[in-house]
This record gives C-alpha cells, sequence and structure tokens, in this order.
C-alpha cells in the first residue's frame, strides 16, 4: 500500500537543536532515500513563501500565507509503498521530526486500479 | 468463527455478512436436514462460500477473479479439519492504537465478544446510530489505512499487548449496564487473550484482578453505599472465582510477572486473605509507584502503611502528594489525622473532601466520618 507522511512542525523548532543535533537530523532525511520503502519526497520551503489560490467566480483569488493558519505547518513529504499501516508507522516514527517536536501524519493514497 | 471469517476474508464487513448469511442458511436447512455433524465448521464453511460468491458478483474486474482462492470445499462435504483460531489477530485489529480509544471498545465488543450494536449503544449511553456510525468508520479506516490482520511482531508485541489489555481492564470496568454485563464479557475475552498468548505474564495478571474483583463484587455495595473492604460480609465473596483469580496470578508469577497488572492483582489477592499482611502489600505499592508514577498509587501505599501501623509515616507520605483536587486525598488525610488525635485538622480534611464529593453515598459516608469525630 502506498502511503503520505506528511511532516509538520513549530517553525523555529530545529534552531533550538544543537549543531550536532541538527547534523545528525539531517543525515536521517537523507538516508530516507535510501530505505526501500521510499518512493518520492521533498522538503518545502517555510510557510511565509506559500501563497494559497482559490477560483470564485471565474476570478482567481490569491492569499499570502498557508492555508491552514495553525501553529505547526507542513514542512515537508514523502510517499512510501509499504506493506501495512504498522510497516508505515515503524518509518513514521524513525523520521527526525516526530521525535523533535513535531508530528508526522499518515495517510494512505487512494489506490490505483 | 468470525475471527476466522474476518481472517480469511480479511474484511470485518464482508466477515460479519457472510456470518449472518450463513447462519440464515442454517435455520432454513437444518430443521430439515438435520444439525451437521461439525455445526461450527459447517457454519464458517457455507460462510465463506457465501462470500466468495458475492465478491465474485461484486468484482467485475476479471484480473481479481483468479487471485480470490476457490472454495475448498462444496457446501456439503467437509473435513474434520479444525478451524484456524484467528482470534488473536482479531484482537489485535480491534484494539489497534491507530483507531480512536472509544471505536476500539466498541469494535472489540462487537467483533469478539459478539455483542449486538444496539446494547453496546446502550452500554455506553450513545444512540443506536451513533454506534453503528463509530463502528462503520472504525471499520473502513481498517480497511483503508491497512491496520494489518496480524499478531504484532516480537518488537511491536509489548506495546500493542499494552493497548490490548488496556481496552479490556476499561470495558471491565464499565461493569453491569443495561443488558450486558460488561464485566463477565471482560473476564471472558481476558481468558481468551492469555489462552491464546499463554507466555505473556501480564495478560494473566490482568485476568487475575479482573476475577478478584468480581469475586467481591456481592460485598461491595450494601444497597448504594459503597462499603470498604475492611468492613464486608466476606461470606458474599465468591470463592470459586477467587480460586480462579489466584490461580492465574500464580501461572502469572511463573511466567516470571512483576508488571502493572500483576502488581495490582497481587495486591488485590493479598486483601483477600483473612489477616491482610499490610507491609507486604505497601511493598507492591510502593513497587506499583515506581512503575507507573502515579500519585494515586502511592496514596494507596500511604493507606497501607497506615494499615501496617505507622500513621505518621503515612501522612508524611500522603502530604508529599500533589492531588488537592482528588477527593479520596482528602478523605485519606481526614482518616489519618483522626487515628493521629488531630481532631481539628482531621475535620478540615474531610470539610474539603466534602465540598468534592458528587454523589449521595460518598457524602453520606464522609458527614457520618465528621460526625464521628
Amino acid at each position: 500500500m502506498q502511503y503520505a507522511l506528511m511532516f509538520y512542525a513549530e517553525p523555529g523548532e530545529e534552531a533550538e537543536l544543537s549543531d550536532a543535533e541538527r547534523a545528525a537530523a539531517k543525515a536521517e532525511y537523507e538516508a530516507l532515500r535510501d530505505d526501500p520503502r521510499f518512493v518520492s519526497g521533498a522538503q518545502l520551503q517555510p510557510a511565509e513563501t506559500a501563497t494559497s489560490v482559490r477560483v470564485a467566480g471565474g476570478r482567481t483569488l490569491l492569499t499570502d500565507g498557508p492555508f491552514a493558519d495553525t501553529k505547526e505547518v507542513l514542512g515537508g513529504i514523502c510517499l512510501i509503498e509499504a506493506a501495512n499501516l504498522d510497516d508505515a508507522i515503524e518509518l513514521a516514527a524513525a523520521i527526525p521530526v516526530a521525535r523533535h517536536g513535531g508530528v508526522v501524519e499518515v495517510r494512505p493514497l487512494v489506490g490505483l486500479r | 468463527m468470525l475471527a476466522s471469517l474476518a481472517g480469511y476474508l480479511g474484511d470485518l464487513d464482508r466477515a460479519e455478512e457472510a456470518a449472518q448469511e450463513a447462519f440464515a442458511v442454517a435455520a432454513a436447512r437444518w430443521p430439515e436436514t438435520g444439525v451437521p455433524d461439525n455445526p461450527a465448521a459447517w457454519l464458517v464453511t457455507t460462510a465463506r462460500n457465501r462470500a466468495i460468491d458475492r465478491i465474485r458478483r461484486e468484482r467485475t474486474l476479471a484480473e481479481k477473479l483468479h487471485l480470490l482462492p476457490a472454495p475448498e470445499a462444496a457446501v456439503d462435504e467437509f473435513d474434520d479439519s479444525p478451524i484456524k483460531d484467528e482470534r488473536l489477530e482479531l484482537i489485535f485489529t480491534c484494539c489497534h492504537p491507530a483507531l480512536a480509544l472509544e471505536a476500539q471498545v466498541a469494535l472489540t465488543l462487537r467483533a469478539l465478544g459478539g455483542l449486538e450494536t444496539a446494547d453496546i449503544a446502550r452500554a455506553f449511553l450513545v444512540s443506536e446510530e451513533t454506534m453503528k456510525r463509530r463502528l462503520t468508520r472504525a471499520k473502513a479506516k481498517i480497511k483503508a489505512a491497512g491496520i494489518p490482520f496480524a499478531v504484532p511482531d516480537e518488537r511491536l508485541l509489548p506495546d500493542r499487548l499494552d493497548a490490548v489489555l488496556a481496552i479490556i481492564y476499561l470495558i471491565y470496568n464499565e461493569g453491569y449496564s443495561g443488558r450486558v454485563d460488561l464485566g463477565a464479557e471482560a473476564i471472558r475475552l481476558g481468558r481468551v487473550l492469555a489462552a491464546l498468548l499463554d507466555g505473556q505474564p501480564e495478560a494473566h495478571g490482568l485476568v487475575a484482578l479482573m476475577l478478584i474483583h468480581q469475586a467481591r463484587q456481592a460485598a461491595r455495595f450494601d444497597g448504594d453505599d459503597l462499603v470498604l473492604l475492611e468492613d464486608q460480609d466476606r461470606s458474599l465473596w465468591d470463592r470459586t472465582l477467587l480460586a480462579a483469580g489466584r490461580a492465574e496470578l500464580n501461572r502469572a508469577v511463573e511466567l516470571g510477572g512483576g508488571g502493572p497488572y500483576v502488581l495490582q492483582a497481587a495486591i488485590a489477592s493479598l486483601q483477600t486473605r483473612e489477616r491482610i499482611d499490610w507491609p507486604r502489600v505497601a511493598g507492591l505499592y510502593r513497587r506499583l509507584a515506581e512503575l507507573t508514577g502515579s500519585p494515586v498509587v502511592e496514596l494507596n501505599r500511604a493507606v497501607a502503611l497506615a494499615q501496617a501501623g505507622d500513621p505518621a509515616a503515612a501522612l508524611s507520605a500522603v502530604d508529599r502528594l500533589d492531588l488537592d483536587g482528588y477527593l479520596y486525598f482528602h478523605s485519606t488525610r481526614g482518616e489519618l489525622l483522626r487515628r493521629l488525635g488531630r481532631d481539628a485538622e482531621a475535620g478540615a480534611a474531610y470539610r474539603r473532601a466534602l465540598d468534592l464529593a458528587t454523589t449521595t453515598p460518598e457524602r453520606r459516608f464522609l458527614t457520618r466520618r465528621l460526625e464521628e469525630l
């Protein structure tokens, strides 16, 4: 089954880590790509760079900032192929953001038939 | 039966549907043909065949067809091979922590306890419609999110077993509610779990704990007044349940158990002895407090210390706790102060407890204590 792992964190949380911790986290993110379950992934620029787009009455309306105004923002996503939810959770729990005060949301993808 | 079908079909909804169909077929056929030699196997095979027929009808994609296992036997031929017991897989699926707690409880009662949705709804004081939605949502998540139908591997097992035990104990503590005796149901589930997972001391510990509590059930209330352990009429205790509980506790101890349920069961067991060994009870509470970090356990340890004859040590343990909003903190302090002859302070503590009391029996009990000072 395919799952999306979405990494949420409070901006600035990473800044509280020591240099060594940050380097270790970076190495772990890079190592994700070598996991056999990894399909694709990306790190996002900070939420201040986001533009929200909607179309109403044929007009394109733009808003500065992310769609949901929450304390925690989406910082990265990763698509994986896992045997089942437990397999996906195991990978999610190994992602540094999950233990540095953030959250990894695990969502199954709609299957292609 | 449901567990076996769910394991075979990998889908709780289909399993339930198929089981219902099989019972309907049996109800129509058995009065004429007589009951088959192995009714359970007959029902499972019939249900499987019906489910496969249904899946075949539903799936139009040709490539899916060859993936389905062919029916192994026609409905009327049977081998005597035992039905594979897949209740353990089912319980770990129902109590998967990715499901909401209330959904885990409901699913476990529905799928493993075989309770009707209406009865579960009544027991948890929600409408049948709400309970139906809760179950449907949970089953949909199991399917869509890929919650496995499997006993977790060794790395995951300790955590997942804790989750299962917590759900069973939660069900136990709901007690008798509506038409269903959830206490008895929880004990039954716990016994199944302990038997299927023999070798897990905490599973036996939980069963022991529930059985020992259950044995004292009839003596715990006088009308709706709670009767304290020391005042309970021991002739009302159920000796059979008590012996069964102690046997489970022994099994847990043989297995090297020393987790929270085993400790609680050991404490409950000691408290049913003719002469209670309070220093030992206090020692077990100390171990339990170390494991759980719970101030309420620490409060119980203090009570045991007082019973062991040292109310001063008990009071100093109690005074270290931060439990100001907790009724039993104040009633315990009141009791200890009374024993130490500090009546004025005891009165203040009882009055504080009275402020926090929410039920009539609690209020009655505390008022009586105040008057006795």
